[in-house]
């Protein structure tokens, strides 16, 4: 199972090394969607500190969405999900190097991107900062394994770019709000994200259950 | 028809029961007056909308592990039928929030977490309409279950992220005690939806049914026009 995992996590980090498909198109969405939201709040630097979690995680969601619908089309081209249900390779070991992957990308974009934040949104915290890296790495987390997923349901529908996001986004709604709540709380230094960290652990842990349970059945649906 | 007519007239009957209930019956509420009356109407629909939700999440683990059209039928029926009436709590609720509250909404934790589970179940409405394969009922009950999982997430980060602010009301809660009059009411209402969702589950699930019959005769007939060099290359 390891050595599937990481020949497949090798084999998209290589690609996606070559190509720069995925973080290229999400560093430039992140950046208008930064850009954009910069000119509709016109925000000072009081007002900034208290949405600007917001602003990120949204900028960061739509972001990831668009390496999240690139996770399987290229397999789906060349009928690598077919030689892969007939090999005896666990199903999982793929799902898990698809979702690493993919957090790979989203970690690589929001460490690219938030210097930018930084600098355009005027921030400084004032709650302890590395408590914002255990937040960013649970959420990501929290979205890319639903993500890739979802992902994976969605290449069996119509207009499957749309899908994804239309059954991504209700279900993230719990782990939006934990990611907005704690980096506002760190941000600020109002309020503790303890709890919204603890949420952030059950979340992750509760859907990559269920993700791992259920990515059999997904993928020998067809 | 005749199994439905005499379905459709029972819940006539309880409907109509209720609605003398809710409107004549119970005594006017002290302090709201008679636009508290939409409480006969708003909580049933509330508690018909998660038990359809919770029958839907049943029927997809059953369909999960049997494979069989009828469990799917029937997510298919419960989810449609518990949209609707989550769409009537979200439309009573705003009408009854208006006159008591003042406002038509606010984003408090119970409001907020009855409209994430509608957008939860729609999307699993909207990935059913938009699946092209065979395979739409295993997906839909993939989605199904992930969205019942969520909903424990959703009512509980809700709860404490609306708590840890000031709110522009206090929630709608009548404190512990509530009137005999008024409850037998809400109960018969309660019935009443109950049963009127029921029969229309079954309606929509008797159509579901005679559309994947129809759908096995199309595949049946499509096979056996298929010529023999084909059959016998396999």
């Amino acid at each position: 199972m390891i050595a599937v995992l990481r020949a497949t996590l090798a084999k998209d980090l290589r690609l996606e090394w070559r190509s720069k498909d995925a973080v290229n198109s999400m560093l430039f969405f992140a950046l208008l969607v930064a850009v954009i939201f910069s000119f509709s709040f016109d925000p000072t630097a009081e007002e900034s500190r208290r949405i600007a979690g917001g602003l990120i995680w949204v900028a960061f969601l739509f972001a990831a969405v668009v390496a999240l619908n690139q996770t399987w089309a290229r397999e789906l081209r060349s009928q690598v999900l077919d030689a892969y249900r007939v090999s005896p390779a666990s199903p999982n070991a793929l799902f898990l190097a698809k979702a690493v992957g993919n957090f790979l990308f989203v970690a690589l974009l929001e460490v690219l991107m938030t210097p930018l934040f930084i600098v355009f949104y005027n921030l400084r915290a004032i709650g302890p900062v590395w408590q914002l890296a255990l937040v960013a790495a649970l959420g990501t987390w929290a979205l890319v394994v639903n993500g890739t997923f979802f992902a994976a349901m969605s290449i069996r529908t119509r207009s499957r770019e749309v899908m994804l996001p239309l059954i991504l986004f209700p279900i993230s709604i719990p782990a939006l709000i934990a990611m907005v709540q704690a980096t506002t709380g760190i941000l600020t230094g109002e309020l503790s994200p303890r709890f919204w960290i603890n949420l952030l652990l059950v979340y992750d842990v509760v859907f990559t259950t269920a993700c791992l349970v259920l990515f059999e059945t997904v993928l020998d649906a067809e | 028809m005749r199994k439905a007519t005499v379905f459709a007239l029972i819940t006539l009957g309880l409907l109509t029961w209720g609605l003398h209930q809710a409107m004549v019956a119970a005594p006017t509420e002290a302090t709201m007056g008679d636009v508290q009356r939409i409480f006969y109407y708003h909580v049933p629909s509330a508690w018909t909308a998660f038990a359809c939700f919770l029958l839907n999440f049943v029927a997809s683990i059953v369909y999960l592990f049997k494979r069989g059209q009828r469990a799917d039928a029937f997510a298919l029926s419960t989810a449609e039928v518990g949209v609707v009436f989550c769409t009537v709590v979200l439309v009573t609720g705003p009408l009854w929030a208006k006159p008591v509250w003042g406002i038509w909404w606010t984003w408090d934790a119970r409001l907020t977490s009855t409209l994430v589970l509608w957008l939860i179940y729609v999307s699993y409405l909207l990935l059913r309409k938009f699946s092209t394969s065979g395979q739409t009922p295993v997906i839909a009950a993939v989605l199904a279950v992930f969205g019942f999982l969520d909903v424990p997430l959703v009512y509980w980060s809700i709860r404490i992220f609306r708590t840890q602010h000031p709110q522009p009301v206090v929630g709608g809660g009548e404190g512990s005690g509530i009137d005999a009059q008024m409850f037998q009411a809400l109960m018969i209402n309660w019935v009443a939806f109950m049963v009127f969702a029921a029969m229309l589950v079954w309606l929509r699930f008797r159509l579901e049914r005679a559309r994947q019959q129809v759908n096995e005769a199309y595949l049946l007939r499509d096979s056996a026009d298929i010529p023999q060099r084909m059959k016998v290359s396999r």
